[in-house]
Formats: C-alpha cells, sequence, structure tokens
C-alpha cells in the first residue's frame, strides 16, 4: 500500500482551505481531537483485530485520554474506548 | 486427517439426546457472564470467573419442561480465528451446531457489536439476539428500535437487563420457539464487494453437495482465504476426498485463480471481508439506534479522566488496592478469631467424646490433632480473607477498573517487552495462581503468554495472603493497636504486593532478553463503560465459585496432608522424628535463608496447597515439644519466639512464602497451558530460585544492620 502523504494533498487553487485535509499518522491526534480514518498501514493480526474493532476507512475517531505514563492512548471508535500503544497509532492514518 | 471426534469436545455427546444446546456467544464486557448466571443460576458445571470466560462454561436451565444446556462461549469481537479464544467460539457454533444461539449484545454499544451478531449468523442463523443493558442505554438516553432490528436481521431480538432479571423470559421463550421449530432459517447473507462475490458464487453449489448444516457462502469465504486449520476441519465434515474431488478441486483453483487475476491478495481480502461486516453493522446501526444526547458518556471520561490522570492515576491504583487489603485484614481478623476459638473448643469436646468412647489412643490423636486441627486451622485462616477479599475484588471487576489498570501499567510491561493485559492476569493470579495462568489466555502473542504465565506466582494468591498478613500482624505492628496498626499492615502486604510486581517485570525483561526473546507485540485494549455492579450478585457468585471453590480445594488437600504431617511428626527413627530428619537436612539451607529446616520443610510439604504451610509449621513446632492453647496471635507469637523466631525470620518467610514455587494446582494448569513439561519446570524454578536469593540477600542485610546497629 503507497504511503500518505503528509503534507496537504493538493495545492491546487480549486481547493479551498477548508476543504484541504491534511493526512497524519493517529498518534499525533491531540487529546479531545477528532479525525476521520484514512487507512491502515499495520499488518497481520493487529490489522485484522483493529478491522474487527471498526478501524475501516472513513470512520470518526476522536483522541480520549494517555495513560499515566504516557503510553498508550485511549481513542473512541464507533462507541467502544479502545487504547492503542503508539507504534500502532502510528500506522493508522487519518485526517484531520 | 483427523477424525471429526478429535475436533469435537467428548463430554458435550454423552448428554440425552432430549436435551438442547444453546450456545451463548457475544463480545466482552457486554454482560454475558450475567446472562448465562442469570438463566442457569447454581446449575453450572465449573465455576469461572465473571468477564474472563476462558474455556466454554455449560450450565443447564428448564423452560417448560425442556431441559436446555448452554454453553458459554469465550467473549469475542470476531469469529475470524485470531486468537486462540475466537477459535473456540467459532469451532464451537460450525462443527457443534448447537441448536440455537444467543447472541448478548450491549445497548450501549451497538455498532461495534453488530460485527460479532452478523458473523455469528453467518454461521449459524438459528439465533436470537440478546440486546443487554437496557438500563443503562436508557439513563445514557439511547434508544434501540427492537422491531427494527429484528426486520433488519431476521432473528427474534429481545430488549433485557440481565441483572434485574429483566426480559430473560422472553430470551427462553425465543429460543424455545426456534428449537422447536424444524423449518430450516436462511443463513444471513453478508454482501461481500465484487470480485469477492464472483468467486463465492463458483463454489457455493458444489459446496452445498458436500456439506449440510454450514452456510456454503461461509465455507466458500474459508476456502478462498486459505485457512489451513479450517482446511482440515472442513474436511472432516465433508469428507476426507474433498479437496480431491474432480468436480470440487478444478472449480476451487478456478475460484482463487480468478482473484488473482483481479490483483486480490489474501491481506486485501480479508480487508475486504472486515470491512463488509462492519459497513453493513453500521448500517443496521444508523437505522435502529437513536442518540439524544451526545455527550451521554460524560460520567465515564470523567472518571476516565481522573483515575488515568497523570498526577491521579497511578496514586488511585496503589490508594484502590491499599484499601482492599486493608479492609481484607481488618474485616477478616474478627471472625477469624471466632473460628478459631470454635474449631478450637471443638476439638476439646471431639477429644472428651473420644476419651469416652474408649478408642484407641493413637486414633483419636491421628484424627483430632492431625487431620481435624490443619483443617480447622486451614479454614479458619483463610476463610474470612477469602470471603472479603473475592467479593471485593469482583465488585472492582465488575465495575469495569481493571482495564484501566492495564491501560496504566502497560508501559512498564511494554519496557519489558511483555504485554500489559498482564496486569489482568496479575490481578487474577491474586486470587489464584491456577486462574491466573488460565487467564493469561486473554494474551494473544504466544511469547507474551508465555512470560505472563511464568511469572504469574509472583502474585501471592489467597493461599498466602494469610500468611503475609498474619506476620505482618505479629512481628512488625505489635506495638500498635487498633486502626493504626491495621493500616500499617495493609501498608506492609502492599509493600509485598509491590515487590512481587517487581519481581514480575523484573523475571519478564530479564525472560524476554533471553529464552522468550522478541519484540513486544501490538495491542488493542477496549475500555469499557463504567457499570454499577451488582453487589447481590457479586457476593452470592463471589463465595460460590471463588470462595468456596478455592477453600474446597484447600481442605482437601488439607485433611491428607494433616494425616501425612501428623505421621511424620509423630513416626520416629532412630528416636528422632521423620519431620526432624527432613528439617535437620534442610536446615543448612534455611539458616542461610535466614529460616529454620521446619519451615523450609513446611513449604515443600505445602505443595499441594500454600494454605498449609503455616498450619505445618505450628505443628511441627507443637510436636516437638511445648503445647500451648492456639486460640490467639498472641500465643502463637509466643510459640515462634519459643522456637526462634526473630523479625528476620518473619521476614524472610514472608519474603519466601511472595516467591517460590507455585502450588500443584498451580503446575498442573501451568502444563496444560504450555502442553510442555520444560515450561512447567521452568516455572517452578524461576521464582524458587529468586526466592532463595532474595531471602539469602534479606538475610545477610538484616544480620549485617543488627550486627551494625
Amino acid at each position: 500500500m503507497e504511503r500518505a502523504p503528509q503534507q496537504p494533498i493538493s495545492n491546487s487553487p480549486s481547493i479551498k482551505p477548508q476543504d484541504m485535509k491534511l493526512y497524519q499518522p493517529l498518534h499525533l491526534l491531540p487529546i479531545g481531537k477528532k479525525a476521520t480514518i484514512s487507512h491502515l498501514q499495520l499488518k497481520g493480526d493487529m490489522r485484522r483485530r483493529l478491522l474487527d474493532l471498526g478501524f475501516v476507512p472513513d470512520t470518526a475517531v476522536q483522541c480520549l485520554y494517555r495513560s499515566p505514563m504516557g503510553d498508550p492512548t485511549a481513542y473512541l471508535i464507533r462507541g467502544a474506548v479502545i487504547a492503542l500503544r503508539q507504534e500502532d497509532a502510528e500506522q493508522i492514518i487519518v485526517s484531520f | 486427517m483427523k477424525k471429526r471426534k478429535d475436533i469435537l469436545d467428548s463430554n458435550l455427546h454423552t448428554l440425552p439426546p432430549e436435551e438442547k444446546i444453546i450456545a451463548l456467544a457475544g463480545n466482552p464486557n457486554v454482560g454475558k457472564s450475567t446472562v448465562f448466571n442469570s438463566l442457569t443460576g447454581l446449575n453450572q458445571h465449573t465455576g469461572n470467573w465473571p468477564g474472563k470466560t476462558v474455556s466454554n462454561a455449560c450450565g443447564t436451565y428448564t423452560y417448560q419442561g425442556q431441559i436446555y444446556t448452554l454453553v458459554d462461549l469465550p467473549g469475542t469481537y470476531s469469529l475470524m480465528a485470531h486468537s486462540a479464544e475466537e477459535e473456540v467460539a467459532r469451532d464451537f457454533l460450525c462443527f457443534h451446531q448447537p441448536d440455537a444461539v444467543i447472541i448478548v449484545a450491549d445497548a450501549t454499544c451497538l455498532e461495534r457489536n453488530l460485527n460479532l451478531v452478523l458473523q455469528t449468523l453467518e454461521i449459524c442463523p438459528r439465533a436470537v439476539l440478546c440486546v443487554n443493558l437496557l438500563d443503562e442505554a436508557a439513563k445514557k438516553q439511547i434508544t434501540v428500535d427492537l422491531p427494527q432490528l429484528e426486520k433488519e436481521l431476521g432473528i427474534p431480538v429481545v430488549g433485557t437487563t440481565a441483572r434485574n432479571h429483566e426480559g430473560l423470559e422472553d430470551v427462553m421463550a425465543a429460543v424455545a420457539r426456534l428449537t422447536q421449530s424444524s423449518s430450516p432459517i436462511p443463513p444471513m447473507k453478508i454482501t461481500y464487494p465484487e470480485p469477492i462475490e464472483t468467486a463465492i458464487t463458483m463454489l457455493t453449489s458444489q459446496i452445498e453437495t458436500h456439506i449440510q448444516g454450514l452456510n456454503s457462502r461461509w465455507v466458500a469465504l474459508q476456502l478462498l482465504g486459505n485457512n489451513q486449520a479450517l482446511y482440515e476441519k472442513i474436511a472432516c465434515l465433508a469428507g476426507e476426498d474433498f479437496y480431491q474431488d474432480p468436480t470440487f478441486a478444478p472449480l476451487l483453483t478456478q475460484a482463487t485463480n480468478y482473484l488473482t487475476e483481479k490483483n486480490i491478495s489474501r491481506e486485501q481480502q480479508k480487508d475486504m471481508i472486515a470491512t463488509a461486516y462492519v459497513q453493513q453493522g453500521e448500517k443496521i446501526y444508523q437505522k435502529v439506534v437513536t442518540i439524544e444526547n451526545d455527550d451521554y458518556a460524560k460520567f465515564d471520561r470523567k472518571v476516565d479522566r481522573l483515575l488515568t490522570s497523570k498526577t491521579w492515576g497511578i496514586p488511585m491504583m496503589l490508594l484502590l488496592l491499599g484499601v482492599i487489603f486493608w479492609l481484607t485484614i481488618v474485616g477478616a481478623n474478627y471472625p477469624s478469631q471466632l473460628l478459631s476459638k470454635f474449631f478450637f473448643t471443638a476439638e476439646t469436646w471431639l477429644l472428651a467424646a473420644a476419651n469416652s468412647s474408649n478408642l484407641p489412643l493413637w486414633f483419636t490423636d491421628m484424627f483430632i490433632c492431625g487431620v481435624f486441627r490443619t483443617l480447622g486451622w486451614v479454614i479458619s485462616v483463610m476463610l474470612p480473607p477469602m470471603a472479603i477479599f473475592f467479593p471485593l475484588f469482583t465488585l472492582l471487576e465488575d465495575l469495569g477498573y481493571l482495564p484501566r489498570l492495564a491501560f496504566n501499567l502497560d508501559k512498564l510491561f511494554k519496557s519489558c517487552h511483555a504485554c500489559g493485559k498482564q496486569a489482568l492476569t496479575i490481578c487474577m493470579g491474586f486470587g489464584c495462581n491456577a486462574t491466573g495462568v488460565m487467564g493469561c489466555r486473554i494474551i494473544d502473542s504466544p511469547r507474551e503468554r508465555l512470560i505472563a504465565i511464568l511469572t504469574n506466582s509472583f502474585a501471592p494468591c489467597n493461599g498466602r495472603f494469610p500468611t503475609l498478613i498474619m506476620l505482618a500482624n505479629m512481628f512488625f505492628i505489635a506495638t500498635y493497636q487498633g486502626w493504626f496498626g491495621s493500616i500499617l499492615s495493609a501498608a506492609i502486604v502492599t509493600c509485598f504486593i509491590l515487590l512481587g510486581l517487581a519481581m514480575t517485570f523484573l523475571v519478564s525483561k530479564i525472560l524476554s532478553q533471553t529464552i522468550l526473546k522478541g519484540m513486544p507485540s501490538s495491542f488493542a485494549l477496549e475500555l469499557p463503560p463504567y457499570r454499577k455492579p451488582q453487589v447481590k450478585q457479586v457476593i452470592i457468585r463471589s463465595l460460590l465459585d471463588r470462595t468456596l471453590f478455592v477453600l474446597g480445594r484447600a481442605v482437601s488437600v488439607a485433611a491428607p496432608a494433616g494425616l501425612i504431617i501428623w505421621l511424620a511428626a509423630n513416626i520416629t527413627i532412630g528416636e528422632v522424628t521423620l519431620l526432624t530428619h527432613a528439617a535437620n537436612f534442610l536446615d543448612p539451607l534455611a539458616r542461610i535463608m535466614g529460616l529454620d529446616g521446619y519451615i523450609l520443610t513446611a513449604f515443600i510439604l505445602g505443595f499441594p496447597a500454600n494454605e498449609i504451610v503455616f498450619p505445618i509449621i505450628i505443628m511441627s513446632y507443637l510436636a516437638t515439644g511445648s503445647l500451648i492453647e492456639m486460640d490467639n496471635l498472641f500465643q502463637l507469637k509466643e510459640l515462634l519466639l519459643a522456637h526462634g523466631w526473630t523479625t528476620t525470620t518473619a521476614l524472610c518467610t514472608m519474603l519466601f512464602s511472595l516467591i517460590h514455587f507455585p502450588c500443584s494446582t498451580t503446575c498442573l494448569t501451568i502444563k496444560k497451558e504450555t502442553g510442555s513439561w520444560k515450561w512447567t519446570l521452568l516455572a517452578m524454578a524461576i521464582p524458587t530460585l529468586c526466592g532463595i536469593l532474595l531471602c539469602i540477600l534479606a538475610n545477610l542485610i538484616l544480620k549485617m544492620l543488627l550486627a551494625l546497629g
């Protein structure tokens, strides 16, 4: 799967600034903020597991809180709170 | 190739044919165990830990004269067999072919739950959906349109609040109707994106001629996914030559090639299937659920922010554990004394009765001073702390706090290349290490599961708690009475727990850098909504399932052990008893460890159950001389002091009690879970060596300090 651009996808003048989407890994999502899942870069079992939990493209996800030790972080997805470690969240590309 | 019989669990087939088998499926944390308990009441075959069902528990209930056997499947998010539990659940649904399935779903989190519902319906359409926790949903102003949901899914849907028994009658009625009708129910049709649909269609008609009772679309999907483990099991149903069948084999190749031509890799295929379930679930969810207040989880978020906050998360955790230990210590004290008084009085009566009935002296001595006294000890020391600790702990579990514990501590476990869920198995280990070891099945990575299994005995189980509490009370806080003393003793016990935790981390780290090398694997942990615990239920269940179970085991071991110890203490070889021989033999090592030969002998004789270690120590001291009445702690302390105990001895005994080989039941469970004697032996050797080293170290340091001071 190709890597998502880290920059705005397009600078063409036909797209207004408020329509521009920023693709970023999920772990950069600040606490309290919402984003939409673009795609998963994870492989194997973890990919399967996250899909089972509803981490499919176009799903809204909100960052809720971080563990007192800084990792993992809890996310709200499809009404459930799921905690993910940073290295896994890094592999989930979201737009916000 | 395996025979079908090997796959199926044999004991279910011994059931009389008129009994209907009903499977109970559902996500974790949806109140599945509550439904199971409410339906079956006390008619259960195995006690299980609520929320942590790791093996199929069975129970029966009767409705309108018909007996139903309810099989509690492990709570899973999916049936795609990514973990051992999912495989157990899926295999039961596929190959046991239950008469019906009850699927339990959480009304407050229906969208995620629908994923499993759809997957289950694909395999087993004869199902009832039980939308549970309706009261919680009402509180959060979430409404579920049950009739609409029924229409969408094509199966009976019943709204329940299982903890208040609401709606369960309707569930039983729906199950009865389902099992009585013999008309076939078409399986749920999940539409997959092209080209998967075309590939499925290529196979279904041939599969239908070979396999009855399984959804051919689903079988086709599994065959296309090249699921090796399932391959064989399907062949058991279809006949061994299924894959060589001249009409079927070319079709399978053709369908697989078709997907390859369309550039669909196995990975993508799995992605598309998983996404199809989620999207179909989402569609249904949007039609049936209305959320009036978007901020419905405000309370949960608030509590979570506090319990996982940077400042308060860890202190709150320590405080909670401390309070539980404190309540256990304070609460257990009085009933313990009452019980031991009762047993002592009973012993006196029994002795008097025996004396007047002309029974031989050795006989009364053996059974009353040997067996009965040990039993009395085990019960009076064990029962009160267990009867307090287990319900308290179950309350914490019911409340939903334990996943937060794993969340708070995961980074520590990760730094040891282990899994945060190990925190949960450690907590289970506080109750009983055998259960803790079994609970390690919730850890997906085999390497991390082994680490959790090998280190589980560092969590002091209920068989060891009383020893820790008693010694802490006797030797460290004797000068403080009242509540201050009890807080101090809770603090000491908490320190020992923390020491056990530290050892867990240390050993996990060493293991993951030596024999169990590997990187920490990924993990996704659900933090379920907080639930109002069902206090009455919790007390009844934890008393029945846990307390009586663990006590029963302890007692059944204590009685014969009491006999053996009495014999060892009374049979003499060359004027010295067997027990003394053993103690003398172990004495040199024990002295280095800050113990004495009798204490070490007691630990070894206590291998069947940790509960009897302390009674053995007392019995061997009593058998070798001074005989005093044993009805309170002070006299007990006098006895110990008379046999040369110092604070160092007490500390080292506590240390070794915390860190030594797991009991025989735990060892057998480890053998069963790992399937290897090598790991079982290692699980014994590691804590034993650690314990010996720590004791030697503590002894040396204390001796040096005393010499200096």
